[in-house]
């Protein structure tokens, strides 16, 4: 009986140290192992590289997900609009920026071959709250291609906040596109514009390189 | 006239002007918006008739040696021009690493075809003399679409004779092996940017839009890699939070003050 009490004492302690070690990784490791977490699985599963689409995003919502922000996220990109919607309009919103990421994540996840992902240094102060990690995937031909992850701490750890591919970052680039819907059908407008345009990136085959139109 | 009338004609006068006023007036993001997309739109269609398709094909046809060889044939001309505005832009180790890149896989490459250079560790780099003139100092202006060649900048416009005169295939003689060689090379191009056109299919509500903030973005941080460089005006939005400005000037100021700004 004291054998069992004190293992089960032993196994939440050590889940607990887990847990607590976890909250204390730093923002590039936990990058890194995600990222590469990602990749392999992506490479190694025969689902995801014949192109299906429901595999890929499984992966993504189990591995990803849960590391990013996209309150965050959709609270920067609408930019000074995010005061005027109503908090309904803010969670509609929301959910279908982040159905849109997944999509685009998932498509562009999808055509992962063979390529390596290496980290730079971090440069950061260890009190920072925000820092930025950066990467570069290792394509077979040609340069290098930059990405660069936006992160903060937040009061259940470290989550992705923005994306930089190719030296542009998501959120700005959306911006622009948010605003212009926002000024032609307010932000109702904007939301019925992403939901539609969810809708048809959900009926539509993944990962195919077959001319489109 | 009555007073009232002459009142009225005012207001009139007024709130035509004030309407006008706001809903006129160039994008400051994009002065030139309505001449790019109409660009924009022309390229797109024959990107969809002519380029894409061949482009697709050439892809899931071309045995992947030959498409790898044609794209490092025309890469390593490239190292070259590369390796002129690096020593131009004063990155020295840069440079030459580039000039070796192009003696290793000009000889040893067999004239290019394989890139030797890449797996000795000499990594490849892209400059073009728009990023020379912008780590000089010259501003990138705005955002200009092309004919045919697509996003551009106003400053990489004018550069644009330069990298012409430093492309070393344009001295190809005779003149239709040069143009059999160019058309080959855009071919190439464009089938290496498929998955990212489709991307950008996916991700974006306006294509236009969304390719022209991506590439302003993108086109900066070639110039200043690292964020360094140019000091960057970081705004802050009214949540609080901050956000870096697309181009590396300040909204156009020069416009006539009246003209309230659009969006941001």
């Amino acid at each position: 009986m004291k054998f069992i009490k004190q293992f089960i004492a032993l196994a939440t302690v050590s889940v607990a140290f887990t847990g607590l070690a976890s909250a204390q990784e730093a923002p590039d490791a936990l990058v890194k192992r995600i990222s590469q977490d990602v990749i392999e699985t992506a490479k190694a599963d025969k689902g995801i590289q014949a192109g299906d689409t429901r595999k890929v995003m499984e992966l993504v919502e189990s591995k990803i997900l849960p590391h990013v922000d996209f309150q965050r996220m959709t609270m920067l990109a609408a930019g000074r609009f995010w005061r005027e919607a109503t908090p309904q309009q803010q969670q509609q919103l929301t959910e279908q920026f982040r159905s849109l990421l997944v999509f685009t994540y998932s498509g562009a996840l999808s055509q992962v071959k063979d390529q390596t992902v290496d980290f730079k240094p971090m440069r950061a102060d260890p009190g920072d709250t925000e820092v930025e990690v950066r990467s570069q995937v290792n394509m077979p031909r040609g340069e290098p291609i930059p990405l660069n992850y936006r992160v903060a701490k937040g009061p259940s750890g470290w989550k992705i906040y923005d994306i930089n591919v190719l030296g542009a970052w998501l959120v700005e680039t959306y911006k622009g596109t948010f605003a212009s819907e926002i000024n032609k059908g307010g932000i109702d407008g904007l939301i019925k514009a992403l939901t539609e345009k969810n809708k048809k990136l959900a009926s539509k085959p993944l990962a195919t390189n077959a001319p489109k139109k | 006239m009555s007073r009232t009338m002459k009142f009225r004609h005012a207001a009139l006068a007024l709130g035509v002007t004030v309407m006008l006023a706001g809903c006129a007036g160039p994008n400051p993001r994009d002065p030139y918006e309505s001449y790019n997309r109409a660009m924009f739109n022309f390229n797109d269609t024959v990107d969809t008739y002519a380029l894409k398709p061949v482009a697709t094909g050439y892809k899931n046809i071309t045995p992947q040696f030959v498409q790898t060889g044609v794209g490092n044939f025309f890469g390593n001309l490239g190292d070259a021009w590369t390796a002129i505005n690096n020593l131009l832009q004063g990155n020295g180790e840069a440079g030459m690493s580039d000039v070796s890149r192009f003696a290793l896989n000009s000889t040893l490459g067999v004239l290019g075809l394989f890139d030797i250079a890449s797996e000795a560790g000499l990594p490849k780099h892209k400059e073009d003399f728009g990023q020379t003139l912008g780590v000089w100092g010259v501003a990138s202006g705005p955002y200009v679409v092309l004919p045919l060649l697509g996003p551009s900048t106003v400053r990489d416009t004018v550069a644009l004779p330069a990298d012409i005169a430093g492309d070393i295939w344009r001295y190809k003689d005779p003149v239709n092996v040069r143009n059999i060689g160019t058309v080959v090379r855009v071919v190439d191009t464009r089938a290496g940017l498929l998955d990212a056109s489709s991307l950008l299919e996916d991700a974006s509500l306006d294509r236009y839009e969304f390719l022209r903030d991506g590439y302003m973005q993108r086109r900066e941080s070639q110039v200043h890699p690292d964020g360094d460089g140019a000091p960057r005006k970081v705004q802050k939005d009214d949540t609080g939070e901050t956000s870096a400005p697309v181009s590396s000037e300040p909204p156009a100021k020069e416009l006539n003050s009246g003209t309230p700004p659009a969006a941001n």
